[in-house]
């Protein structure tokens, strides 16, 4: 029953060169307001150097009923971890 | 706490779903928004973050009362920041509720009429510049107490709402303190009045954790879920054993006779508060009950224009922007 503005999720990149993050979400009317209300909500202690904003009936996610099909690929092919390998320490750093 | 009093709804769902939600939930998994959850584990949540947040935004009103009347500049604009944070933790709690299938203004209605509550320790006044050290140091005190161990409540959105709160908190705590800290170097009248302070808010700061366990019926289920994890005797143990020694500190008398040090048990035997007056604050009948939610009210009537305006004026934009491709 919500006559309210739309949800607006926020993504924010720190400081420290990694990559934008989800934070939260919030209410706005338009993208400017979901920027300025981001600012507000999410970075009042420096928490980021740049802010985005996208509308969250914008965003298509993967079913978590996925799960199995989805991540099962990745199950079988353990020699991508670096530790598959066993490499002795003679061969020095690697 | 916070969320005080909060009954476990019953759930009416296939035990073999149920038996696999317990055991995601037994394995530390975190329940998403989209995943199968039992329906009285959505409408507890839903009951339990809410009243969360309805706390976060009502709590407002006692500390706002002192912004205009705070004694420096500097004071003033540090109140102000602690009550903006608090305006934030409601908003990060909202949000968390909403993804439950709840929208912001069914809650927000749901406040505005009763049907859910916020915290008996919001229906209290604020008398002089004290009750926001005694606020700070005390309130926000026990709410980081019952917060910390939130973070890892077994749903997601709650949980992380829970982890920037927390890392919010402290600031609130540690002003407050200052301010007593302030007060009790002062005059003579500045250290009765941080006294008085502390003598009104210790029973309600008590209260904050909710009756105890031997009495909260629908304690069980909630812990089973991890949406609630601590007793209320446990947590309001931990809240006297760290608040005595600061009052101390403070050279300030905690308001209890037989508050004393038990050797045996290795903490304090207190006095625990008049739960009568709980359940009739919690009914609404609190000293400032009806002036909290009169407030809350001229708010969201007030305001009712602004929220109509920004979506007509939003919808102008997009018609516009339209026209011009
Ligand atoms: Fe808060
Ligand atoms: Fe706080």
């Amino acid at each position: 029953m919500s006559n309210g503005w739309p949800l607006w999720e926020v993504f924010i990149r720190g400081q420290h060169g990694l990559s934008h993050r989800h934070v939260g979400s919030l209410h706005a009317t338009d993208a400017a307001h979901a920027i300025q209300n981001a600012r507000d909500v999410y970075t009042r202690r420096k928490e980021g150097v740049s802010i985005w904003v996208v509308p969250a009936a914008e965003i298509t996610a993967s079913s978590p009923d996925d799960k199995g099909s989805l991540y099962d690929p990745a199950d079988d092919k353990i020699y991508r971890h670096p530790s598959f390998f066993d490499i002795p320490d003679d061969a020095g750093a690697m | 706490m916070y969320a005080q009093m909060i009954k476990s709804e019953a759930t009416k769902d296939d035990p073999e779903q149920l038996a696999a939600f317990q055991a995601r939930i037994d394995a530390g998994d975190k329940i998403e928004p989209k995943d199968w959850m039992p329906e009285g584990y959505r409408k507890t949540l839903i009951r339990q973050i809410g009243q969360h947040a309805h706390s976060e935004i009502v709590g407002q009103l006692p500390e706002g009362n002192w912004i205009t009347r705070a004694p420096t500049l500097e004071r003033k604009a540090i109140l102000l920041a602690k009550v903006q944070d608090e305006a934030g933790h409601g908003l990060y709690l909202y949000c968390a509720a909403e993804t439950l299938g709840v929208s912001r203004d069914e809650l927000t209605e749901m406040l505005l009429d009763g049907r859910m509550k916020y915290s008996s320790i919001f229906a209290y006044p604020t008398l002089t510049w004290a009750d926001m050290g005694a606020v700070g140091w005390l309130v926000d005190g026990a709410a980081i107490m019952n917060q910390v161990p939130l973070q890892r409540t077994s749903f997601g959105p709650y949980a992380r709402a829970m982890v920037r709160i927390c890392k919010e908190e402290s600031f609130h705590q540690r002003q407050g303190f200052d301010i007593m800290m302030k007060m009790v170097n002062g005059t003579e009248a500045q250290k009765r009045m941080a006294q008085d302070a502390l003598n009104r808010f210790w029973y309600p700061a008590l209260m904050m954790f909710g009756p105890s366990d031997a009495e909260s019926v629908h304690s069980e289920q909630s812990m089973q879920w991890k949406i609630k994890m601590n007793g209320n005797d446990e947590l309001r143990q931990k809240f006297v054993d760290q608040t005595v020694p600061q009052a101390k500190y403070l050279g300030l008398t905690i308001p209890d006779e037989d508050l004393k040090w038990n050797e045996d048990k290795g903490a304090y035997d207190f006095t625990g508060p008049d739960w009568s007056e709980f359940f009739d604050v919690l009914k609404g009948n609190g000293p400032c009950s009806t002036e909290r939610i009169e407030a809350r009210q001229k708010a969201w009537d007030d305001g009712a224009w602004v929220r109509e305006a920004r979506l007509a004026h939003a919808a102008k934009k997009r018609a516009a922007q339209v026209a011009a491709e």
